[in-house]
């Protein structure tokens, strides 16, 4: 088991209170797996990834562990984090694109960072050409500045960038938003590709588009509202939703063949509950059709199968 | 109603202008009254500026665009005014969209004052509730609130409401509905079904193949500048004929089909377009045209 993350809750600090932002997360990401985080603006998603990897200023661990084969994290504690990232746990944040220094080559920039952990470039520089060659991008990017390569290249060198250290998790947050369709399916398709040669052992990719993690991701897990929601294979949780609030979102996804003349898509009415003073019970219960008065009561994240989690009180039979 | 004729957009860059770029080639299409045609490309295709000249936001460089038969180019303030009250946009960011320091209504209120002027406020209110149930927005919960006091759905809605106050003819959507969460964002695209039902003639601008498919009548796909394939959406998703067309339908991720699966394209074993003739487009199929293809050259 690679990655283990147990009741996590963590806050936002504001002048008027706590905004609970990721409220009580508990799940494990296997060896080799590549887990799928979605959910909508709000829910908590890019909180999870970023506590795993290192909290912003605002942000206050209230409760919980994360272990990583066997060894808890120290991810409340800033500095002794530092000795895990990028050797052991790594993210392609949210703008990758302007994760990149504007004013270096990209060749300067990453021996830069290399020598700050204290590994040779120069040693380095072989298996990093023959990933750059990996991912499509020529030798002559180490000699360029960021702005002059495409949001998809850029996004590939912070890619390649992240797992040099073979990490053995990989957090990916909205790698492919801001990407064009052609390359959005190159980039994603990297994720596997990375995950095969072992360049990193688990990979959680969280974005808002689940048809993208029906095309990569080996499990998926939805969130709403700071909660987890559903966990299951990705065919399952595509397939055969067992929460509503999952159903309904793949019930509001047009695809490809869907028309409006033919079959009218529907949207979950109402918006997501405010996390600053979030309701009691099950937080989707305002926007539920089938909700009822035990729905005031918060309903756990159990297991349904083996591998298959819900929190509703309706699916827990 | 609407004629896209020829269009091209060649931008001055560099410095004093040395250099140029050109947005948009020789686009041409129409947009008739109660239809959405959407215009679909990637990033850099030109979309954006297609959809800003017909809003007379930038000028083309040559071709004409003509709104019920007149040149939108020599308008004169005062007619562009009258122009502007039959023909509106809608962005993608909807936050931005706002003066964050005035509520809503003050928003309303302004171009109530600029093209409403001789409504008196009985009738104003009436225009106001009629165009908010248009969009399913409840009066009470918009009304004196602050931009953030609203969701993304809200805003992009009572954006769309904004324009139907002046009774509009003709609506350019560009990304609209990008910016907003998956269960709110088709609430919004069937606004737009619904008042194309009313007669109204929408031009939308995506980049998500899905969207497109899913409400307009007619798909224009866009390639750096240039009209790749266009033609009534079903014939352009089920059959297209542009490699490029097929190479984006192959890339869009969806539920229940994974990308190495096989996509299930329809006959498709019309003629190839090779002839130069109409635009440098050719016909496939009653009202179906596509451009000569490079790649499969």
């Amino acid at each position: 088991m690679s990655l283990a993350v147990d009741n996590l809750r963590v806050y936002y600090r504001t002048l008027r209170g706590d905004v609970r932002a990721l409220d009580g997360a508990t799940f494990t990401v296997a060896d080799g797996e590549i887990m799928g985080v979605a959910g909508e603006s709000g829910c908590g998603k890019t909180t999870l990834g970023k506590s795993l990897i290192r909290l912003d200023g605002r942000m206050r661990v209230v409760e919980g562990s994360v272990t990583l084969d066997g060894i808890e994290l120290p991810i409340a504690d800033d500095r002794a984090m530092d000795a895990y990232r990028f050797r052991s746990v790594s993210i392609v944040p949210q703008y990758a694109m302007s994760a990149l220094n504007p004013i270096r080559r990209i060749g300067r920039m990453i021996s830069e960072l290399l020598s700050s952990r204290g590994v040779s470039y120069e040693e380095t520089l072989p298996e990093l050409r023959r990933r750059l060659a990996l991912v499509g991008l020529e030798d002559d990017v180490l000699e360029r500045y960021p702005i002059e390569l495409s949001g998809g290249m850029k996004q590939r060198v912070v890619m390649v960038l992240s797992t040099l250290m073979n990490p053995s998790l990989l957090v990916a947050d909205e790698l492919t938003s801001a990407l064009d369709v052609s390359t959005q399916k190159a980039v994603a398709e990297m994720l596997v590709e990375f995950r095969d040669r072992g360049f990193v052992k688990s990979t959680i990719v969280i974005t808002h588009d689940l048809s993208i993690l029906y095309q990569v991701a080996d499990t998926i897990l939805v969130m709403y509202a700071g909660k987890l929601v559903e966990k299951g294979s990705a065919a399952e949780v595509t397939e055969d939703p067992r929460h509503p609030y999952t159903k309904l979102l793949i019930a509001s996804l047009p695809e490809v063949g869907v028309r409006f003349e033919e079959r009218r898509l529907t949207g979950i009415a109402g918006r997501p509950p405010s996390l600053l003073r979030p309701p009691t019970g099950c937080r989707f219960r305002a926007r539920c059709p089938i909700a009822t008065e035990e729905c005031a009561e918060e309903p756990p994240f159990v297991e349904l199968a083996p591998g298959r989690h819900a929190a509703c009180w309706k699916v827990a039979a | 109603m609407l004629r896209v004729d020829d269009v091209t957009k060649v931008y001055r860059t560099g410095l004093f202008g040395s250099g140029s770029q050109t947005a948009v080639s020789g686009v041409s299409f129409d947009v008739r009254p109660g239809e959405v045609v959407s215009l679909i490309g990637e990033s850099g295709s030109g979309k954006t500026t297609v959809g800003r000249m017909i809003l007379r936001l930038t000028t083309p460089t040559a071709g004409t665009i003509s709104f019920g038969g007149e040149d939108v180019a020599g308008y004169s303030r005062r007619d562009l005014r009258r122009y502007y009250a039959r023909v509106q946009g809608v962005f993608q960011d909807p936050f931005s969209s706002y003066n964050p320091v005035f509520k809503v209504d003050r928003v309303l209120g302004m171009l109530r004052s600029n093209y409403l002027p001789g409504l008196s406020d009985q009738e104003w209110k009436r225009t106001l509730r009629s165009s908010l149930e248009a969009v399913s927005l409840e009066p009470a919960d918009v009304l004196g609130k602050y931009p953030h006091q609203l969701s993304g759905g809200q805003l992009q809605r009572l954006m769309v409401a904004r324009a139907l106050l002046l009774e509009i003819e003709f609506l350019v959507a560009d990304e609209i509905i990008s910016m907003l969460d998956a269960s709110t964002r088709i609430d919004v695209l069937n606004l737009l079904g619904d008042l194309k039902g009313r007669g109204l003639g929408i031009l939308f601008i995506t980049h998500d193949l899905s969207l497109g498919n899913y409400i307009s009548d007619r798909t224009l796909i866009l390639r750096r500048g240039r009209v790749v394939e266009l033609g009534p959406t079903p014939k352009v998703f089920g059959d297209p004929r542009h490699s490029y067309t097929r190479a984006l339908l192959s890339c869009v991720p969806q539920l229940h089909r994974k990308w190495g699966d096989e996509v299930p394209v329809g006959a498709n074993d019309g003629p190839p377009a090779t002839a130069d003739a109409n635009g440098g487009l050719v016909a496939v199929d009653d009202d179906h045209f596509v451009a000569p293809d490079e790649d499969a050259a």
